[in-house]
């Protein structure tokens, strides 16, 4: 176990050196920090004179390690446009992003656990016929798409939700921005928030159903049946808890995806999060920032990778850690 | 002489595939030819675009800015000229979706062309080579189908954009997407077919092939690479349609093809900030031509996959 859990360390870190190092090139690379600092005014000399000062003509190596030691300190950079440190301006969007992120994460689970538990047990039925061809429309649909069509109907022709915003927000436990504790909050998270999970509930659908029938194929629950068990507490309490070992390794991995995609549903509904923020920063050409994200975002998708891989390993009694370690 | 035998030989492969179980199911399966005959309609209309569009939309000389903003020719206001209706500059609506469906069906094939000529060079590599080659390229797939496609696309074409500037940029928007959505998904293909080459390579026939001393190369591409079509081919649905609406995302976000060379993604992002003025044609129209071209496409690729029933690899 611990070399398992050693390995997987290991191997998050290096994903993390590589993402490092493509972000320093980034930033070695993308505008001009001198330009930035003192403008067009100055003489050649006196630009040479600061580039030497501040490091510049360095070697690569040099530099980036002078970058990573910074970054190790939790000190990405200035932000240009708003000349506050960039990790600042992104972890105070954060609280915006991760809430959308959340709240997209229960409506999933609640939808997909039950439509797909029920298109596995009544595979022929017209409910699930429907279910199927829900999902299949809704895998068609971009993202994009969705929002602009719930804006268009919810917004603009019913007129019952609002369509940009987080609305009031309160701070909780000292640090958090929190939208989801105030009803005006709750008010504009609900048509993002569909936005978001519409992406993943089909694919959830689909994965549960076919691994709960997968799983209803199997020994056990055929003898479960046989001793006459009621057969609620088969699908519900034998099936369901194999079903869900898979949808939990995809489930982690999608986190990771719906990050990605918030960044759509946020330019859409100008919600205040770190994806609006980073697109924003794209257009501002505003380098610290857009270096910072990515850093940000890198380590979100490798920690919760870890996490499930991790997870994954200890509820799963048939994988052999010791195996994989080698 | 030689034409005639290439016109039998034609004959016969025709004959074959009609008497095929591909084709029988395809005859009998409804959704399937429906789907099929919508897309063969889109592909044929993307194809033909310069010659059925009623008007050029790259031609900015024959646009009147009097002609802005005109609703479907089935509503009220609507004239008969423009069948679809016109948008913000007075660009016919029907001949931009034709046009913006030939350069996102275009970017689409394309990607996936990509996608699948480096994840079957790759795939096999690691599955008939194995060892180090192997284990170097799955963890390598492991790590890249951790990140999203979406995230890597997003974050490369808007570093692209930010280092060339929006100008040069928009010169080289096609190239780049393909690029970009192309060398992304690279991990699924390489991962079914190393799975296929593992169980294949077992198999007599390859043996057979390695005692009459053929090279490694001649095994792998013409012994071993078409047995394992049949998933590539599945996959290849899918990511046609999944690529297809990563350009619209990306086009959307404003990372993609620009508004004076418009894919649908293009067409839907400028028509955005009209749907509040009540000009919802111009986002609504292509937004619902790219879900049907989506939707067959994914459609096709179902029923593909039950035909064929592959075994997929299953993350």
């Amino acid at each position: 176990m611990i070399a398992f859990l050693l390995k997987r360390i290991w191997q998050a870190l290096i994903v993390m050196f590589v993402i490092s190092i493509l972000s320093f090139a980034i930033q070695d690379n993308l505008g001009d920090p001198l330009r930035e600092m003192v403008g067009q005014s100055v003489s050649e000399a006196e630009r040479q004179a600061l580039r030497d000062e501040l490091g510049l003509n360095d070697p690569f190596v040099a530099q980036y390690l002078r970058f990573a030691k910074n970054a190790l300190q939790g000190d990405l950079g200035t932000s240009y446009f708003f000349k506050e440190p960039a990790l600042d301006v992104i972890l105070k969007k954060m609280p915006a992003t991760i809430e959308l992120v959340i709240f997209a994460s229960i409506i999933i689970i609640l939808f997909s656990v039950p439509l797909g538990v029920y298109s596995a047990i009544k595979p022929k039925s017209l409910g699930t016929k429907f279910i199927m061809g829900f999902s299949i429309v809704g895998i068609s649909v971009p993202v994009f798409l969705t929002a602009i069509g719930l804006i268009y109907l919810f917004s603009i022709e019913l007129g019952w939700m609002p369509s940009f915003g987080r609305g009031d927000t309160v701070v909780i436990l000292g640090f958090w921005d929190s939208g989801l504790v105030t009803l005006d909050g709750l008010h504009h998270i609900i048509l993002p928030g569909i936005t978001l999970a519409s992406i993943m509930l089909p694919l959830f659908i689909r994965l549960i159903r076919s691994e709960m029938m997968e799983v209803l194929q199997s020994e056990y629950v055929k003898f479960a049946r046989a001793r006459g068990l009621n057969l609620n507490r088969i699908y519900f309490l034998h099936a369901l808890k194999n079903t869900m070992l898979p949808v939990i390794t995809v489930g982690g991995v999608q986190i990771g995806t719906m990050v990605a995609y918030t960044i759509l549903t946020e330019t859409v509904f100008q919600w205040p999060g770190m994806g609006f923020l980073f697109l924003e920063a794209v257009n501002r050409v505003d380098t610290p920032l857009i270096v910072a994200y990515l850093i940000i975002v890198g380590a979100i998708f490798v920690v919760t990778n870890t996490v499930v891989d991790l997870i994954y390993g200890l509820v799963n009694p048939t994988v052999n850690l010791f195996k994989q370690a080698k | 002489m030689t034409k005639t035998t290439s016109a039998s030989w034609l004959k016969s492969r025709w004959h074959l595939f009609k008497e095929s179980y591909l084709f029988y199911s395809f005859r009998t399966d409804l959704v399937a030819m429906t789907s099929m005959a919508i897309f063969v309609l889109f592909v044929g209309s993307a194809i033909l675009a310069p010659l059925i569009s009623p008007y050029d939309p790259y031609d900015l000389a024959s646009l009147d800015i009097m002609d802005s903003e005109i609703p479907p020719a089935w509503s009220e206001e609507g004239e008969d000229r423009f069948l679809l209706g016109t948008d913000a500059q007075g660009r016919d609506m029907l001949s931009s979706i034709f046009y913006g469906m030939r350069t996102s069906l275009l970017i689409g094939l394309c990607a996936v062309a990509l996608q699948a000529t480096l994840g079957i060079v790759f795939g096999l590599l690691a599955g008939y080579l194995g060892g180090r080659i192997d284990s170097f390229l799955m963890r390598s797939a492991d790590v890249q189908l951790s990140f999203s496609t979406m995230m890597v696309a997003i974050v490369l074409l808007a570093i692209f954009q930010a280092a060339f500037g929006t100008e040069r940029y928009n010169d080289m928007a096609i190239l780049m997407l393909v690029m970009v959505i192309g060398i992304a998904e690279w991990p699924q293909y390489a991962r079914t077919v190393r799975a296929s080459v593992l169980a294949e390579q077992e198999k007599e026939y390859v043996d057979a092939a390695r005692v009459l001393g053929y090279p490694t190369h001649r095994i792998m591409f013409r012994h071993i690479l078409p047995n394992t079509l049949s998933p590539v081919m599945v996959i290849s649905t899918v990511q046609v349609a999944n690529a297809i609406m990563s350009e619209a995302a990306l086009s959307f976000l404003g990372l993609g093809m620009p508004v004076t060379q418009p894919s649908l993604g293009s067409l839907i992002s400028s028509g955005f900030e009209y749907i509040w003025s009540g000009s919802w044609w111009i986002t609504v129209i292509p937004g619902v031509v790219l879900i049907i071209l989506v939707l067959v496409i994914n459609l096709l690729g179902d029923w593909l996959r039950d035909v064929l029933n592959p075994k997929l690899y299953k993350g």
